[in-house]
């Protein structure tokens, strides 16, 4: 080993034991609030589970880092924030002003009745998913399909492009400003212990997201769609001999992604009732973090690693200062992609690679 | 346009319009040598007198009115020629790609802002400023602290590049992406780091040294080099800012063609290759990342005092994205592609979607509040996404990358790098 490699490997192990003794020591010292700390990050971190397995399924098929999801995922956003205010699923178009509504009826208030209310989340969460999946199968079909071939390079940056298209129809869409919507989840307290409170919203975010992850476990482990899925990640030259339909399984990633993106904005509106048109880049950024920290690529590895990105940006913004959490995050991701580029569970992208 | 031999594209099978154009214009190069010296030199006089032609006299309907080239666009554009110039070396010559090169435009300007101006007061050095009263905090002079940005930024470059680089072409964009946003959120939180104010936080740094020769200088040239730049008289920003460029042209062109830009051009064609040729790989990523990084904070440091005003929100990810699209539009790896584009482009951000926004919303039936300048990101998105799906080696390749896209299939791993 190169004595720079020794070096780098010194400072990470030090760097590490520092962080670990900086929680510890706040654990012990505020019990109560470490553990409501705690809570929060694992809700937010199930929200970056589900962006981040948008990346990682995208990345574990053609190895291309998908930059315009974080901003499908706004646009899920945006979706149940017109279901919930205007009771309309609304189509945008760019670049003119104009939206195509379709009367849904499913507009929802604080007040309204409990079954209106679940009626509508629930609406909210299928049309928010509906239109991402269609959102991210049309951007692969136009922009990253006749690129296959390419450097990855140019897809990469064909990503970006559309990430700022994407971000410009959500601006045309909506306005530059925040966008609240009436909070409809219940609230009220499940339990109480010492000074931590787990509420009903926090425990909805939850309820939404283990079911998706149980489907899509299910999808990709036993349906025939997900074995052609994990064939095309290992080789596509191979499985499209084997009788795959390559282009299809491909869209079918591309779909299951759009699904969660629109699944993860649903929630994220309903559960902080406000959704912003830039909101994407960071928080996409952040899911991308989580895909690389867990080992992207990997399906578990994502879950995981939106977790634990989760506690991370809780316990800065809990205990150090919310202002550094951007810089935290990114440290983070580029330690992992130093130190550990494969990930806390390994990284699963085809062989030979 | 010193095409060499041998780094001639294969022959496409249908050859455009253009490309004849290209070949009968080489033709005719090669058989006037002249043109090699006498086309930059036109360009350069033309780009000189621009202020007694363009903003001025016969053509300035066509410059200053009808495309709004004025003094601070022309200013903006040369700014964003040298960035997109920088950015070249790294994403053009080495094929490594950049995402968060505003980190090094934002280092340059906070650099004048530590080394020219007021914000730390409670220190009293000076050295060759040229303010009109002895201000307190750290004065040295604008061409010194320039020079400072550079080798700032240089050692930046360094110390990011030096873990990083051994990653994989998509990862190395990921991290500097990461650098490219922590590094102006420090600049953002830093004025407060273990009590001490580094960068005077989201107040930003303002009344910043500006550049001028100081008395002796301007005496001994007859008034011609002005004793301080100031912000009614901008023809010298403009000047100063086009010498800065046409030094960072040469380098570029010097780079090119030296031992180190045929070392760059084999890591990007083939790392295994080069590495195995005996390229020493990190050695090479390296002195790009750096030489990319010294012209971002050159352009740092003079926009800062040109602007007089370094905020850490002028420095967004939106800014490494309009200069990677500049150099991609241009032609990656081409001079004057990258040139071109850099022009094309910032005049589009600055004022040329105003000015078309401006032409459509006078058009009967269309309303007045119509702004596609809103848009922007948008627009540009959509070029980058056009660019790749058509023309990938951007309006005005160089041959040799060309050739590279060309070669399509083959070129799967060009930028990978194993870890």
């Amino acid at each position: 080993m190169p004595p720079s490699q020794i070096l780098l490997w010194v400072s990470g192990a030090i760097l590490g034991g520092l962080i670990a003794f900086w929680l510890v020591r706040n654990a012990i010292d505020e019990p109560d609030r470490f553990l409501e700390v705690t809570l929060i990050g694992g809700t937010t971190g199930m929200i970056y589970a589900l962006i981040a397995l948008g990346y990682t399924l995208v990345y574990g098929i053609i190895e291309l880092i998908n930059f315009a999801h974080g901003d499908n995922f706004m646009l899920g956003g945006f979706q149940t924030n017109s279901m919930v205010n205007d009771g309309s699923f609304q189509i945008p178009l760019f670049p003119t002003a104009y939206v195509l509504p379709i009367p849904l009826g499913v507009a929802a208030t604080a007040n309204s009745s409990s079954g209106q209310k679940i009626y509508t989340i629930l609406m909210c969460l299928f049309f928010s998913m509906l239109f991402c999946m269609v959102i991210n199968v049309t951007i692969e079909r136009i922009g990253y399909k006749p690129l296959r071939n390419q450097p990855r390079l140019v897809p990469l940056i064909t990503a970006i492009g559309f990430s700022f298209i994407l971000q410009d129809i959500g601006l045309v869409w909506k306005d530059a400003g925040p966008q609240p919507l009436p909070n409809i989840l219940p609230t009220g307290d499940i339990f109480h212990w010492r000074g931590a409170t787990y509420s009903w919203n926090d425990f909805i975010v939850v309820a939404v997201t283990i079911p998706l992850l149980i489907v899509l476990t299910y999808l990709v482990r036993r349906t025939r769609s997900g074995k052609a899925m994990r064939a095309t990640a290992q080789d596509m030259d191979a499985s499209s001999m084997m009788g795959i339909n390559v282009d299809r399984t491909i869209s079918f990633t591309f779909a299951l992604g759009g699904a969660l993106a629109g699944a993860a904005g649903a929630i994220y509106a309903l559960y902080y009732g406000t959704v912003k048109f830039d909101l994407g880049f960071r928080l996409g950024l952040f899911a991308f973090t989580a895909a690389v920290l867990g080992g992207i690529g990997n399906l578990s590895g994502a879950v995981l690693g939106g977790v634990v990105l989760g506690l991370i940006e809780a316990y800065v913004q809990g205990f150090w200062d919310a202002r550094w959490t951007t810089t935290v995050v990114f440290s983070v991701l580029i330690a992992i992609l130093v130190f550990r580029p494969s990930g806390l569970l390994g990284e699963q992208v085809p062989e030979g690679q | 346009m010193s095409n060499q031999a041998g780094s001639q594209p294969p022959q496409t099978k249908n050859r455009s319009t253009v490309s004849s154009w290209r070949a009968s214009y080489r033709r005719y190069r090669r058989e006037h040598t002249w043109l090699g010296w006498g086309i930059p030199l036109a360009i350069v006089v033309l780009a000189f007198s621009y202020p007694w032609w363009g903003l001025e006299g016969p053509l300035a309907f066509i410059f200053n009115d009808g495309l709004g080239i004025d003094n601070d666009t022309l200013f903006n554009m040369s700014i964003y020629v040298m960035l997109a110039l920088g950015l070249n070396v790294v994403v053009g010559y080495a094929g490594l790609l950049d995402l968060g090169y505003v980190a090094f435009f934002a280092l340059g300007a906070y650099t004048l802002g530590w080394f020219g101006s007021g914000l730390f007061e409670q220190r009293d050095i000076h050295f060759l400023d040229t303010n009109a009263a002895r201000l307190p905090g750290i004065h040295l002079s604008f061409w010194v602290v320039v020079l400072l940005a550079g080798a700032v930024c240089a050692f930046a470059g360094v110390l990011i590049g030096w873990p990083t680089l051994r990653l994989r072409g998509d990862y190395l964009a990921i991290v500097t992406l990461g650098f490219g946003e922590i590094i102006p959120d420090v600049f953002r939180n830093g004025d407060d780091i273990g009590g001490f104010d580094l960068t005077n936080g989201v107040r930003g740094v303002t009344q910043l040294d500006r550049p001028g020769f100081g008395q002796t200088i301007s005496d001994a040239s007859g008034g011609i080099l002005p004793v301080r730049y100031t912000s009614l008289e901008l023809r010298p920003w403009y000047f100063t800012v086009l010498a800065m460029m046409l030094i960072t042209v040469f380098v570029n062109l010097r780079l090119r063609d030296s031992k180190m830009g045929r070392a760059w051009i084999a890591v990007r064609e083939d790392e295994v290759a080069a590495s195995a040729m005996g390229v020493p790989l990190m050695r090479t990523k390296l002195w790009a990342y750096a030489i990319g990084a010294i012209f971002g904070g050159f352009a740092g440091a003079i926009y800062g005092s040109f602007i007089n005003g370094i905020f850490p929100t002028s420095f967004s990810f939106q800014i490494s994205v309009i200069v990677l699209v500049m150099v991609i539009v241009g032609g990656m790896g081409n001079i004057w592609g990258v040139i071109a584009g850099a022009m094309l482009i910032s005049w589009l951000n600055f004022r040329g979607l105003d000015k078309i926004g401006e032409r459509i919303g006078s058009i009967p039936g269309v309303s007045d509040d119509f702004s596609i300048a809103k848009y922007k990101f948008g627009i540009f998105g959509a070029l980058l996404v056009l660019m790749m799906l058509f023309r990938p080696e951007g309006l005005i390749p160089s041959s040799r990358r060309k050739a590279e896209f060309a070669e399509g299939e083959g070129t799967a791993t060009l930028y990978d790098v194993r870890t």
